[in-house]
């Protein structure tokens, strides 16, 4: 809509979109880089090389490889596995096991590692002692702080992102495309193998690949699990480097040099999948639905269902129980007892001022930050997606970039932005972490504000406008009211991942500013386990309270949705 | 003897009966349709011809082969039918060529390698597809599209063809020749066709024989010229073409328009009752030159207002006023009408009749 | 009720210009209907009268005021216009009553006559105790009316449908344009109507202009001019089912073309009548008649039938449709069923019979009308 005299209203709201998004995106990846590749002013390649070779951070980056490698593996089997049987077997229960299967991922990862590593350490870990007493063992059978600890722990919180993707691009698919394999004369296994696989091929690579960028970065696990035995990968190593020099610059310029390989590598899987997904992209989706073949299990229908919910159990509610009683524990290492128990651990937690102070932290960044991105998201949306204007491809840009840059990355390119060399320094204060959390997660909130944004009709708005509203008017009246779902549900997608975030506040609390994460993983640092323990059963029922809360929230704006698009 | 049996198949989806008690015999080579509108258990009985559907009652065979049974308890399943079958939304495999599609079959049935390779040429050459062997139906049109699935269906040299509205996604011109294509590949191949469709155009021109359905039950099964001068039913009527249904007032077999003063009269059966409708489709209507004389014309001539004159073009539509009545009349352009406004003389050539529900 | 006129308007997008000085004139009280071919640019011209897109040169008046030049534009929600869109643009978050009353309230009228108007608006569209729906719970037909109803509550100057009755299915089309008619009757709102569908068109407009792909006006005129006198065979074809039987001349007589047609006869057309010798421009040309317009006979009269072959004969309900190969050149003919059985004219596939072509309509090579 570009009337004349509207175009500069126009230009005003693209220029501070744009500007929105150099500030807390462009500037400090192009820090990061310009960091990585001159000092003092010069292109540097050698110290680049010489970082590269030094067997540490070379270890460090093999090991990040290694355990992306790994956890995708495993993740994307087990998510397309359990995908398919939820959508194309009569695995009774059906509904519930769907819903079950989503739950590993409300529990932290990291939280879910310090569990792991109370039960599965080799010297004190539970199972392990049990085993060890049940079979007169003298060593433990099972060591869970190695790499391949850590890729078991990381696949089971991730393997979600690919069931959610294969589970939804089965249900969705026309049933006519199996139907017609079957008339030809095909048996079902045979289907399974040659048509349904190939044709959900793309979402199993689109899960995979979030699998694949997010283990790369993760910091959680592998902190936990990985650098008591010295396994570092790049993450927890460029924190290590920066934690032991005390924030030297030094060890930043290291940590930026690890972080453009991130960004390479990042890049680099993003392409990959962006050239396997153009051969295979097509339109599987039907208009008239039917119900889908499915394949009888027989026999095996029992021992599946069994094997589900086991699965559920080892990876969710072991965990969590665990959790509790240690939490509840008078001092580590005693049995679960009751004499041993104590609720007092849990009442410290609100007293400590430092566990407090993390709490309260956590929930108004989070708030603060969701809140902030939801609305800057729906304005660089609606540039994005409603206005013709020229240069709106910047915004395009910057705005999916944060979606490959890692946490560490951010911080990293924060730390460079925000400590004094534009003259503003927001070292160890909040609003160094809420400039992060910001451009973290921008690029959520402006994929879901776009995806609701391009399903409100262009002729929806112009209507109005022939009904005589100005512009502004049919935003307020037409536009804001259509794609509140959409806010709503991006300002959860903020608010939740950054109530427990680690990966980025690690790198830049101080003193006073720690979040919850950081509190645990802290705590679990300097050997208070048993703290660390209660304050994450406080954060997992907060996390959990909010999921259902929300969850609930987002059915019933889900249904309105689908009413409403009807 | 038939090469499609069915004997009171009937299907429940819950409460709701969706196909009910239902008999046909299909002869072989016939092109049989199956008409009615969405939801009236046309697609159902299909599927239940596939066997994607089992029958909750009754028995289906094919060339005297029992395929599902309810009171043998047997079901064949899809697989092992032999059956050729093309869907609405084409279902083509996006990540096979074109070849492969109509390999596809063949390779199941572990036919050898040249063999394949043959009739994969000869499907794709009577489906003009030949120049498209190694695309990828992504990058095809809809009717190339419908086309891959023709052709994989012919490949098995299938003895029964199923067609679920296969032209419905189609655009009015395409539908139009793709229609004949499907009769010309019938004609060449010499299989039998069961095609489902909601479009009477499409039924008519296609079938040798027709069935129409409403609700799950059999309104009439004939041929289409049968199904179009003598409909069973208002229903069959309504849904073969454009309609009037003119309220009339009967007394002593003599109907009347109801609310004209008409003194003409109709002729109707005596069984009917006080109150009927007269049916007639607007082409079945003329306009009458000659001088209005009365009640003792047979057909009468009835005196009528034109409400509404409509140029289509080909055809001009007219709406009169009768009484409570409004007919509507089409005429080719080339015959002269009156205008809007005026009063005019009809003559309502051929009367059906139907009760009044 | 105003009219609306369109000066040497053109617009491009990028290096493509999709119209090039455009001119034309809807009378105060008309519905005007723009005909062309998907992607020819009517589109653009309703969004440039509607004020979504601006003019790059030329322009566009209502009611005798500019609305629209090159350089300054009047937004839309200052022209006083109605909109409706093909998708119906019915805003989902409001019942019909709200979707009806916006405009009204946008216009800050008081409330009690925004509650009359906007029942009379409901009683005209003929959506009576819908009030309170959501769009959801209506049908397509039943949404196209509630954006009629919004359309037209403003009483606006000129009402703009695009592509109206598009998503709605054939029989709720025939029964939607019929309604569209008589509510401008009654309201005598000027309109201005695109679309892609002659049918629609014909049945429709007042006037109507023909648009080709290129974006160029062929052809503006009442319907029954634009379809009995077409301006060239562009626009006989967009309008209806075309035969075109190519013609050579040989010595002031028409004869089938039989370089055009691979295995033409090469047949001599004088039997046909009306022939136009003394007009026609060149050696070649093309014969030109609907398939209603084709005369069948089931026997031959040779001074003034030509000699065809049944093709193909299908019975589509009220319509017979016939498929005639005459002298190797493919002709569709159709009549009235009734008709065709009370002539006994069913005739069976490969059987001869007689063609005569009533109304024939005659091209020079390059496509002009010669009449």
């Amino acid at each position: 809509m570009n009337t004349g005299n509207k175009l500069s209203t126009a230009n005003i709201v693209l220029l501070f979109s744009i500007l929105i998004l150099v500030v807390i995106v462009a500037v400090p990846v192009i820090l990061i880089f310009i960091t990585a590749f001159f000092e003092n002013g010069k292109f540097n390649i050698a110290g680049i090389a010489k970082i590269l070779s030094d067997p540490d951070t070379y270890q460090a980056l093999l090991n990040s490889l290694i355990i992306a490698a790994g956890t995708t593996l495993v993740s994307t089997t087990v998510g397309t596995f359990f995908a398919w049987l939820v959508a194309r077997t009569d695995l009774p229960l059906k509904k519930t096991m769907k819903a079950l299967f989503l739950v590993p991922f409300m529990l932290p990862s990291f939280i879910g590692a310090l569990a792991w590593k109370v039960l599965l350490s080799p010297r004190a870990g539970y199972i392990n002692k049990l085993l060890m007493a049940i079979f007169g063992l003298s060593k433990a059978p099972i060591d869970i702080l190695t790499i391949g600890g850590i890729i078991a722990i990381e696949s089971m919180y991730l393997f979600p992102f690919v069931f959610l993707q294969v589970e939804g691009s089965l249900e969705r698919m026309d049933p006519t495309l199996e139907e017609s394999a079957r008339i030809s004369g095909a048996n079902l296994f045979t289907i399974t193998r040659k048509i349904t696989l190939p044709l959900v091929m793309p979402s199993i690579l689109a899960g995979a690949l979030l699998v694949a960028l997010y283990s790369l970065a993760h910091f959680g696990v592998p902190a936990i699990l990985g650098t008591e035995k010295g396994i570092y990968n790049i993450p927890t190593k460029i924190y290590e480097r920066i934690y032991a020099s005390g924030g030297s610059f030094n060890a930043i310029r290291v940590g930026t040099i690890l972080s453009t390989i991130l960004v390479i590598s990042a890049a680099l899987i993003l392409k990959l999948q962006d050239m396997l997904l153009k051969k295979g992209q097509y339109q599987i989706i039907a208009g008239k639905s039917m119900r889908p073949m499915v394949m009888k299990l027989r026999g095996l229908k029992i021992p599946l269902l069994i094997i589900s919910i086991l699965y559920i159990g080892i990876t969710v509610i072991l965990p969590t129980v665990t959790i509790f009683l240690v939490g509840g524990l008078k001092t580590y290492g005693l049995s679960f007892e009751l004499k041993n128990m104590t609720w007092n651990n849990y009442l410290k937690i609100f007293q400590w001022k430092m566990t407090k102070d993390a709490i309260w932290n956590s929930l108004y960044l989070s708030l603060g930050a969701a809140f902030v991105t939801m609305l800057a998201g729906t304005m660089i949306s609606y540039v994005i997606v409603k206005m013709k204007v020229r240069g709106k491809f910047i915004l395009q840009f910057l705005g999916v970039l944060p979606f490959s840059l890692p946490g560490t990355v951010i911080a990293l390119g924060v730390i460079l932005t925000w400590s004094g060399r534009f003259g503003i320094n927001l070292y160890n204060t909040p609003w160094i972490i809420f400039v992060a959390y910001i451009a973290r997660y921008m690029a959520f909130s402006i994929k879901s504000n776009s995806a609701s944004l391009s399903q409100v009709s262009d002729s929806l708005e112009e209507a109005s406008r022939a009904c005589g509203a100005t512009h502004w008017q049919s935003l307020k009246n037409i536009v804001i009211p259509l794609i509140k779902p959409g806010m709503i549900s991006a300002f959860f997608l903020i608010f939740l991942p950054a109530l427990r975030e680690l990966t980025t506040s690690v790198l830049l609390y101080g003193p006073t500013t720690r979040t919850i994460g950081v509190a645990i993983y802290a705590l679990n640092e300097d050997g208070e386990t048993v703290r660390a323990a209660a304050l994450a059963s406080i954060a997992l029922v907060i996390i959990f309270a909010g999921e259902t809360i929300i969850r609930k929230f987002l059915a019933r704006l889900d249904q309105a949705k689908v009413k409403v698009q009807e | 003897m038939a090469q499609l049996k069915l004997v009171d198949v009937t299907k429940k989806f819950g409460d709701v009966i969706a196909v009910n008690k239902l008999n046909l015999e299909v002869e072989k080579g016939e092109c049989f349709s199956f008409l009615g509108p969405s939801g009236c258990g046309k697609t159902t009985t299909l599927r239940m011809i596939a066997g994607f559907e089992d029958l909750d009652e009754g028995e289906l065979s094919v060339d005297g082969k029992v395929f599902s049974s309810s009171f043998k308890k047997y079901y064949l399943p899809p697989e092992h039918r032999d059956f050729g079958m093309v869907f609405q939304a084409f279902a083509v495999w996006p990540h096979l060529t074109v070849y492969d599609n109509v390999a596809f079959p063949l390779q199941i049935r572990k036919i050898p390698r040249h063999e394949i390779a043959k009739r994969v040429k000869m499907a794709l050459q009577s489906t003009g597809l030949t120049h498209r062997e190694e695309s990828y139906p992504g990058k095809l049109s809809g009717g190339e599209q419908q086309r891959i699935a023709l052709a994989r269906a012919i490949a098995i040299n299938p003895k029964v063809m199923l067609l679920d509205e296969p032209l419905s996604n189609l655009d009015a011109k395409l539908r139009e020749e793709m229609r004949f294509e499907i009769k010309d590949l019938q004609k060449k191949f010499g299989f039998t066709i069961i095609y489902v469709t909601h479009d009477q155009a499409e039924a008519m021109a296609l079938s040798d024989r027709m069935l129409v359905m409403d609700h799950g039950i059999v309104q009439q099964v004939g041929h289409p010229l049968e199904i179009y001068n003598k409909p069973a039913n208002k229903f069959v009527f309504s849904f073969i073409g454009l309609s009037n249904f003119i309220p009339v007032n009967i007394e002593e077999g003599k109907a009347v328009i109801d609310g004209s003063n008409e003194t003409a009269s109709f002729e109707a059966p005596l069984e009917l009752g006080k109150k009927a409708f007269l049916a007639c489709r607007p082409s079945e209507v003329d306009f009458v030159e000659e001088p209005y004389t009365g009640a003792n014309q047979l057909p009468p001539a009835i005196r009528a207002r034109v409400a509404r004159r409509t140029y289509l073009g080909d055809i001009v539509d007219y709406k009169v006023a009768v009484g409570n009545a409004e007919i509507r009349i089409q005429k080719p352009r080339r015959v002269q009408g009156p205008i809007e406004g005026s009063l005019c003389t009809i003559r309502i050539n051929r009367t059906l009749w139907y009760p009044l529900e | 009720m105003a009219d609306l006129q369109l000066s040497a308007v053109s617009k491009s997008y990028g290096t493509h210009r999709v119209l090039d000085k455009i001119t034309f004139k809807v009378n105060s009280g008309e519905c005007f209907t723009l005909l062309g071919p998907s992607g020819c640019g009517k589109t653009v011209i309703l969004r440039l009268i509607a004020g979504f897109e601006s003019p790059d040169e030329g322009e566009v008046s209502i009611g005798g005021h500019v609305v629209a030049t090159a350089k300054h534009s009047l937004p839309p929600e200052e022209r006083h216009i109605g909109v409706v869109f093909q998708d119906y643009a019915v805003w989902p978050h409001k019942t019909v009553y709200e979707n009806i009353a916006y405009p009204l309230e946008i216009a800050k009228m008081p409330h009690e006559q925004i509650k009359s108007a906007v029942s009379d608006a409901i009683d005209q569209v003929n959506l009576a105790g819908l009030a309170q729906r959501y769009p959801y719970q209506l049908s397509g037909g039943q949404q196209q009316r509630v954006a009629l109803a919004r359309a037209l509550v403003t009483k606006p100057d000129v009402m703009l449908l695009d592509e109206p009755l598009t998503n709605l299915d054939a029989n709720l089309r025939e029964e939607m344009r019929f309604e569209i008619k008589e509510l401008q009757r009654k309201t005598g709102t000027t309109i201005f109507y695109v679309t892609h569908d002659q049918e629609v068109a014909l049945a429709i407009s007042d006037k109507m202009a023909v648009m080709d792909d290129k974006g160029i006006i062929r052809q503006i005129g009442s319907p029954d001019e634009v379809y009995e006198r077409p301006i060239d065979a562009f626009v006989y074809q967009f309008l209806g089912i075309p035969n075109f039987i190519p013609v050579a001349i040989k010595s002031g007589q028409a004869f089938i073309d039989t370089d055009a047609v691979q295995g033409a006869a090469e047949l001599p057309l004088q039997a046909l009548a009306d022939f136009p010798s003394q007009r026609f421009p060149g050696p070649k040309g093309k014969l030109a008649c609907r398939p209603m317009d084709v005369i069948l006979s089931r026997s031959i009269h040779p001074e003034t039938m030509v000699k065809a072959k049944i093709v193909r004969l299908s019975l589509l309900g009220p319509i017979v449709d016939y498929l005639l190969d005459i002298g190797g050149i493919a002709i569709r003919a159709q009549m009235q069923t009734e008709a065709a059985m009370a002539q006994d004219l069913l005739i069976e596939e490969g059987q001869e019979c007689g063609v005569r072509f009533a109304e024939p309509k005659w091209f020079s090579e390059d496509g002009e009308a010669i009449r």
